[in-house]
């Protein structure tokens, strides 16, 4: 048998074969010894942050190990937790929040569904200009923005600066493209013959979009969805300039603004502060995350 | 349930036109297969029936009235596509009453609907299903319950089998056929796969590089090609295509293959082609089947000649042998006892009965 005549030969000729299972095992180890790199370099800063807000105002000043806590206590998070402007702070960042993701997904996914399916006359033009609008960096657009919603206000008397709501005109401007761009790609990604069958089985446009392609691309729409939610939440450039008075702010303003008094810093409950603050996009990924299930095209088509 | 016409449709993509002016009436319950090589325009002219392209020119006419701008969903159409186009986050029952639940059916009327269907498919079982657990087989089987539960006046199939094994194709086929039989709705069906148009269908169409070559039954179309094309796109293995000229000898008249081989034609024949004039370069063709091996009592009009095989193929019911005259490839069939062996003489009968006589420049069978 040829097979055994080769195996036979194989040691004499001492070729080197890789293994498989070796190469995959030094794969595993550097994917290893990265990513443990990356965990201890990204987990730094929230470790920092939690051990400082266990601590004293008289033990971070102290020149003890900063990398441990002596004497903890949660006297930062009972002060913010029953501080009526930081649970404003709080409640003004969810709503705008909430309300933008809303506003954000009622305009993209439309808009997506338009620019990935009813061919129309610039329609790829269009796609490749919303997205464009996304490069453009907010520190260079919140003047003329500023501008327009002065003269907005100055026209048709209704308050936009200072006031929370204006954010719901503003952060649409940084998640709305980014979104639209996301959901013409998932879009895009489902069969034509899919809406070609909804269209015969008598669905209108609207109702390819609500009973077709948005449960299909689901895993899209969360995606977008996290998206605009932590940028919203995340904000600080917007926020910083066009709201101003203290009960108008957002949660990332809010800390920095009034918890910085001059300059004494107070790091305990601005840590407290950022740590409560990071909680929700935390819990809204892991909430969604169970959603978050890949290949839901599976069996529409031949795979 | 309707008939279907089409009025000199044409579709026109940008400069290239897809579909030259197409003329089609399909009747009541019939069954009508489109079929031909990709890029002849078949599934274009499907989908225009659809109504998910454009007509660039012409009518279509569901069931005697223009829909040429009706969209698909008002044409009471159902169509089966290649893929499946089933909705995946859908169970099978979900699947296929999608449209009735669209149109606000009553609910026990969807419910009866899809029992029968599924029933009439035998997916009973599989009803609440996703698209995911099913093979490709039941897929397509979910699809055409999603067109059957709709009743609708024309069934439209693009290419429904292609996705398949050969094995499950067939099978389909016949599934399929019998689904016809049952429901007899008006059927277009679209493939290029010449078996399944002529087992399928009760007339073919068949076309090429965007016209119709010929409208036939199976039978017409196998022993009555009108061109060439149809000629050799039916029938498996194709139909030769022999060079040949017509010679008057004695007064009879006889068929040139070759310096070596001529025939006399048979007098039905001989009357036939008796005006041609004897300088047109003609193409001799003649299905593998008329080509056999030879025996001791031979039909009128069955003529013999020896060859030297170059390839033989037993396929277990028969031996497709391979030769050359005077360089054109040929193929017979053969016994498989005839003793038919790679390289060796052998002496073939050739049934003038059944041959086609064409014109090599124009292809028109004449």
């Amino acid at each position: 048998m040829s097979t055994l005549a080769i195996d036979k030969a194989g040691p004499s000729r001492k070729v080197k074969y890789g293994s498989m299972s070796r190469d995959r095992a030094w794969a595993l180890r550097w994917s290893y010894f990265f990513l443990v790199l990356f965990a201890i370099f990204f987990l730094t800063p929230p470790i920092y942050m939690l051990i400082t807000s266990l601590k004293s105002s008289a033990e971070i000043s102290a020149a003890t190990n900063p990398w441990w806590v002596f004497h903890p206590t949660l006297s930062n998070y009972v002060e913010l937790l029953t501080s009526n402007q930081f649970l404003r702070f709080f409640w003004n960042s969810s709503i705008v929040s909430l309300a933008v993701v809303a506003v954000t997904m009622l305009i993209s996914v439309p808009a997506a569904f338009a620019l990935a399916r009813m061919k129309f006359w610039g329609s790829a033009t269009l796609a490749t200009g919303v997205f464009l609008t996304y490069l453009i960096p907010d520190s260079l657009l919140f003047i003329p923005l500023f501008k327009m919603l002065a003269l907005v206000q100055d026209y048709t008397g209704i308050t936009l600066l200072n006031r929370w709501y204006v954010l719901l005109f503003i952060y649409p401007t940084l998640t709305v493209p980014f979104c639209t761009w996301i959901m013409i790609g998932y879009f895009a990604s489902i069969p034509k013959e899919l809406d070609e069958a909804a269209l015969i089985d008598g669905a209108s446009w609207l109702q390819t979009l609500t009973r077709i392609f948005i449960p299909v691309a689901l895993p899209g729409l969360i995606a977008a969805t996290i998206f605009a939610f932590t940028v919203s939440w995340a904000q600080f450039l917007y926020p910083l300039v066009f709201t101003t008075s203290v009960d108008q702010l957002v949660l990332p303003v809010g800390i920095t603004t009034t918890l910085i008094k001059g300059d004494v810093f107070n790091w305990g409950q601005i840590m407290t502060g950022a740590l409560l603050g990071a909680a929700p996009p935390l819990i809204i990924y892991a909430f969604l995350m169970d959603y978050y299930i890949a290949g839901l095209t599976a069996g529409a088509t031949k795979g | 349930m309707a008939d279907v016409a089409l009025r000199k449709v044409v579709k026109r993509y940008d400069d290239v036109e897809a579909v030259r002016g197409i003329d089609l009436d399909i009747a009541d319950h019939e069954f009508i297969v489109l079929v031909g090589p990709s890029g002849c325009g078949k599934s274009t002219t499907l989908r225009m029936i659809a109504g998910l392209e454009d007509i660039s020119d012409g009518d279509i006419m569901i069931g005697g009235d223009v829909v040429n701008d009706v969209p698909p969903k008002d044409r009471d159409i159902a169509m089966v596509f290649q893929n499946y186009a089933l909705y995946p986050h859908m169970t099978v029952a979900e699947n296929m009453s999608f449209g009735l639940r669209l149109k606000h059916y009553p609910k026990a009327e969807i419910k009866a609907r899809v029992t029968e269907a599924a029933r009439l498919l035998d997916i009973t079982d599989l009803i609440d299903r996703k698209p995911k657990q099913l093979s490709g087989g039941q897929r397509q089987r979910v699809a055409m319950g999603r067109a059957i539960v709709r009743n609708p006046k024309v069934f439209l199939f693009d290419e429904p089998l292609s996705n398949l094994d050969a094995k499950l194709r067939v099978q389909m086929r016949i599934e399929i056929k019998k689904v016809h039989q049952k429901v007899r709705t008006t059927t277009v069906y679209v493939t290029h796969d010449q078996v399944e148009a002529m087992t399928l269908a009760d007339r073919v169409v068949v076309m090429n590089k965007g016209r119709i070559e010929q409208i036939g039954t199976p039978n017409e179309l196998y022993h009555k090609p009108a061109t060439r094309f149809v000629a050799g796109f039916i029938g498996s293995p194709a139909m030769n295509f022999i060079p040949c000229r017509l010679e008057d000898v004695g007064g009879t008249l006889q068929l040139r293959l070759t310096d070596r081989i001529a025939f006399a034609l048979p007098p039905a024949r001989a009357a036939r082609y008796n005006a041609l004039p004897r300088t047109d370069k003609l193409l001799l063709g003649i299905r593998p089947e008329h080509l056999t091996e030879s025996h001791a009592h031979l039909a009128p009009g069955v003529e013999t000649f020896d060859t030297v095989l170059d390839v033989t193929e037993p396929m277990g019911m028969e031996t497709l042998v391979y030769f050359g005259l005077d360089g054109t490839p040929v193929c017979g069939r053969v016994d498989p006892n005839a003793g038919a062996k790679d390289g060796s003489p052998m002496r073939l009968a050739m049934d003038l009965n059944n041959m086609h006589l064409l014109n090599e420049e124009t292809g028109v069978v004449l």
